[in-house]
This record gives structure tokens, sequence and C-alpha cells, in this order.
């Protein structure tokens, strides 16, 4: 994934990170690709599709983007993407705070079960998993992936 | 059923905010919390998200107040729900009846949120007993009763600048006996576990049995003022005096204005803040509410992110609320 990403860096890209597994992630690369431009973290809660239906997530974390994301490129960075419903919703957070020059998707896993067009640009891993499989990062001290099982009622 | 039963759902959340009596410390932080991530918001170039988007919320007051009837619309709106306002006459029991008529007729037109204002103790529990379930209502004040989102500002203020409750002595100094932000304030205050809970007033302006709420009482404001890291003042609700419950203005501004010189008892970094509107040099004097340690202002941006925070926690879910019996 770090490989992938280096050839990102003539641009001078933004690293922004989706709470909460993609903002650790985003730390770690952050810091081990020697990024010199701020990092950026993005809350998505408020612009979930389901807020009718399941409501507020009740531990909200602020977005946090330290500079104007105007004409920039982005780097928007997640730990599973799975239906792409997520990516949505942080492509419609930045468009509150500006207009980019360009966003890419980078993940730690792409797994089967998209339910919009969105593809990553960047991923660490492609996994196979059936539809009562998750999987979940873990962290933020010591970063790991867990696959569950969802039993069926 | 009392009031504070009747706000929560099944699961423990948010239903209507009547008032704060009788909630629970998680769901206290829980308001702030959410509160804090609508602050920046407020600070983005688009001051909107979409939340509440193709949601209806009626600003219902009784009882004019711009300030309040004002941020409250901000919330909403950028909270993408459409907002109107209605000016009311005064809601009487005797004209209880239409104003329930009122409410019904707005409900029909499909709207999802009431905001209500009242002179009147237990308008806004009122409406809510009323509307049906997938509906909510927010009291913006009723009559001496409550004013339950006045004094999450004041938490989240507070909490702004010293985030840990329990190391607080807050004072509340002025017009105890009238004001329903007082009231709301102590039990936002003992809930979240401050340390102590102070007021000072005359005589005159304490309700009965004060101590009962959970406060220490004083008369002689320095003597109340000593260690205290928190100062909430309050207006000197004339309008709301009958016969002489204070000698003068001048003589109410010598006991128990804050001046500088009286703020000097209080721990040095102490924090000033004050609901508002300010009556200059009769309950504060212009250097204190103007001064590096007053709060006034940042009370005033911090009552939208907490507005737009108990709006959002009141309709999420609302249409698993809908489909309940």
């Amino acid at each position: 994934m770090r490989r992938q990403l280096l050839t990102y860096l003539p641009s001078s890209p933004l690293l922004i990170g989706i709470h909460t597994g993609g903002a650790w992630l985003a730390e770690r690369l952050h810091h081990s690709l020697e990024f010199t431009e701020p990092l950026g973290t993005l809350d998505i809660t408020f612009y979930r599709d389901d807020f009718t239906r399941i409501g507020l997530n009740p531990q909200v974390k602020a977005s946090h983007l330290p500079i104007h994301i105007d004409d920039r490129h982005i780097i928007l960075i997640d730990d599973v993407l799975h239906t792409g419903r997520t990516t949505r919703a942080a492509m419609n957070v930045l468009f509150d705070y500006g207009r980019p020059k360009s966003i890419v998707l980078a993940v730690l896993v792409e797994r089967d079960g998209r339910e919009l067009p969105i593809q990553p640009d960047v991923v660490g891993k492609h996994l196979k998993l059936g539809p009562h499989q998750q999987v979940k990062l873990n962290g933020p001290e010591q970063l790991s992936l867990n696959i569950l099982e969802e039993r069926t009622p | 059923m009392t009031a504070e039963n009747f706000q929560l759902n099944n699961d423990s959340s948010l239903r209507h905010f009547l008032t704060v009596e009788g909630l629970d410390r998680r769901l206290l932080i829980q308001i702030l919390d959410t509160a804090k991530s609508f602050i920046g918001v407020g600070e983005r170039e688009i001051k909107k998200v979409p939340l509440l988007r193709g949601k209806t919320v009626v600003n219902l007051f009784f009882e004019s107040s711009t300030r309040t009837r004002t941020t409250f619309e901000i919330a909403a709106k950028r909270l993408s729900a459409d907002v109107i306002n209605l000016p009311m006459k005064r809601l009487s029991t005797s004209k209880g009846e239409t104003v329930l008529d009122t409410v019904k007729n707005l409900e029909a037109m499909h709207t999802d949120l009431f905001v209500v204002r009242d002179s009147f103790s237990g308008a806004a529990y009122l409406i809510a007993q009323n509307v049906p379930k997938h509906v909510s209502i927010i009291n913006a004040g009723d009559g001496r009763h409550a004013h339950p989102t006045q004094a999450m500002l004041d938490m989240f203020t507070i909490r702004e600048h010293r985030p840990a409750f329990e190391d607080l002595t807050v004072v509340i100094v002025g017009d105890i006996l009238h004001s329903r932000v007082a009231r709301s304030q102590i039990h936002a205050l003992n809930i979240l576990g401050v340390s102590e809970v102070r007021v000072i007033a005359p005589k005159t302006l304490l309700p009965t049995e004060v101590e009962r709420l959970g406060v220490h009482v004083y008369t002689d404001m320095r003597k109340g003022l000593e260690g205290v890291d928190v100062i909430i003042m309050l207006r000197l609700q004339l309008e709301r005096m009958q016969g002489s419950l204070i000698a003068s203005e001048q003589e109410y501004f010598n006991l128990y204005g804050l001046t500088p010189e009286k703020l000097q008892y209080a721990n040095p970094d102490a924090l000033v803040m004050h609901p508002g509107p300010i009556n200059r040099g009769l309950e504060i004097s212009s250097e204190v509410a103007d001064g590096p340690q007053s709060l006034i202002l940042d009370q005033v941006t911090n009552g939208i992110a907490v507005r737009m925070s108990i709006m959002a926690m009141l309709m999420g879910g609302q249409a698993s609320r809908r489909l309940e019996k």
C-alpha cells in the first residue's frame, strides 16, 4: 500500500483518514511516508444515509481539516471498503469544505459487497468474505485486522 | 408518568427534551460530545450538514424571544431542516384547547419537531403529551420551570474551559426565584457531578426550600464567591416581579452586581457567564461583562451547536418510532 501511495507523492496530496479505522491508518501512513503536509480526519456521521433508521452514532468524532482543500489533490483513506456508502458520505463531507482538485481512494482491505459505483485506487489487500462475515480494524496502538462471524438470527 | 421518564424512548435515547431533571450523566455527556463535533460545522465554508433534510421544525413561541428563537432557527437550518416560526398568543389554560388544535393542525402538515416556549410552566409537556410518537418536542423555556437547552449550552461552555466537572465549584448569582435557567442549570451541574453548586441571592429572590435542589445558599456575595471556579450571573427579571422584591436597583447592584472588586473574591481565573440579555450596571458591570474572564459571547456561539446536537439526537431513529405501537 505504501509503495502504491508513493506514486502520488509528486502532486503533494493531503492525506485524510475516515474515522475511526481510516484515521488510525492515515496517521501510520503519514508518519511512515514522511508526509510534510498536515494530516486530516473526517467523521461522516452527519452524512450517513441511514440516520433516520438507526439514529445518531453516540460516539461522533470531530472532523479536522487543518488547511483548505480547494484545488488540492486528496488521498482519502479508510480501513475497509465494503458497500461504498461510507466513501460516498466522506466525499460529500469533503465537498462541504471546498472543491478538491482530485480525490483518490486508498483502503487497507477491499471486500466484495459494493452497493454503489465506487472503486479503490490503492488497495492493501483483497478479501473474499461471505455476507455474514465482517472485517474490522482494531487499534489505535497496535493495528490489527479481525474477521468476525456474524451469527445469523 | 413524570416528564423525566416521558422524554425517553424505550431504548433510553431522547424522544423529547423537556427538562434536564431525571436524565442520566451518560445522556448529558452524549449531548455535549455531539455538540462538540457540530462546533466545527459552524466554522466551515458551508455551514450545513444534511442530517435533517426533509424534516420540518416549527418554532412555537408563545412568549417572544428573538435571541433564543434565532439560535433554534439557525441550528435547524444548519441541519438542513425546514423551519417555520410561529409567534403565538400566550398559551393559557383557558386557551389550552385551541392551542392543541393548532398543534394538531401543524402536525397534519407533517411537522417533525416543535420547539416550544411559553410563560406557563408545563406548556411543552402538555404539547408533548398530545402529539404522536414520531413527533418530538423541545422545551425552549416554560414559565419558571425549565430551560434545558440553555443549561446544556452553559455546561458545554464550562466544559470547553474546565473539562473536569468533578473539580469545580460553580455559583449561580441573582434572581433564582424567577429563573427557569437556574433550575435547569442546578440539575445539570449536579447530574454532571460538580464538586459544589452554590447560589447567591437576597432572601426575597430565593425559592422556598431551594437547598433541596442540591445547592449551598449564600446571601453575602463576597462570601459566596470565595473559591469558586465558575460564576453564572442571572438576569434580573424585572418584568416578572410583582411587588417590591428588591429595595432599589442601585442597592441591588451594590450588593449583588458583579464588579471587578467582587470578582477578586473568586478564584483568579474564574469563568464569568450570563445567559443574556444583560442588564449592564444592574447585575453585572460592563468591565466584567466585556472583560477577559467573560464567556458571554461564547455561550451564544455554543448555543447553536448544542441545539443542533439535541435536535439531531431527537430526530435520529424517528422512523423506527413511527413503527412502534
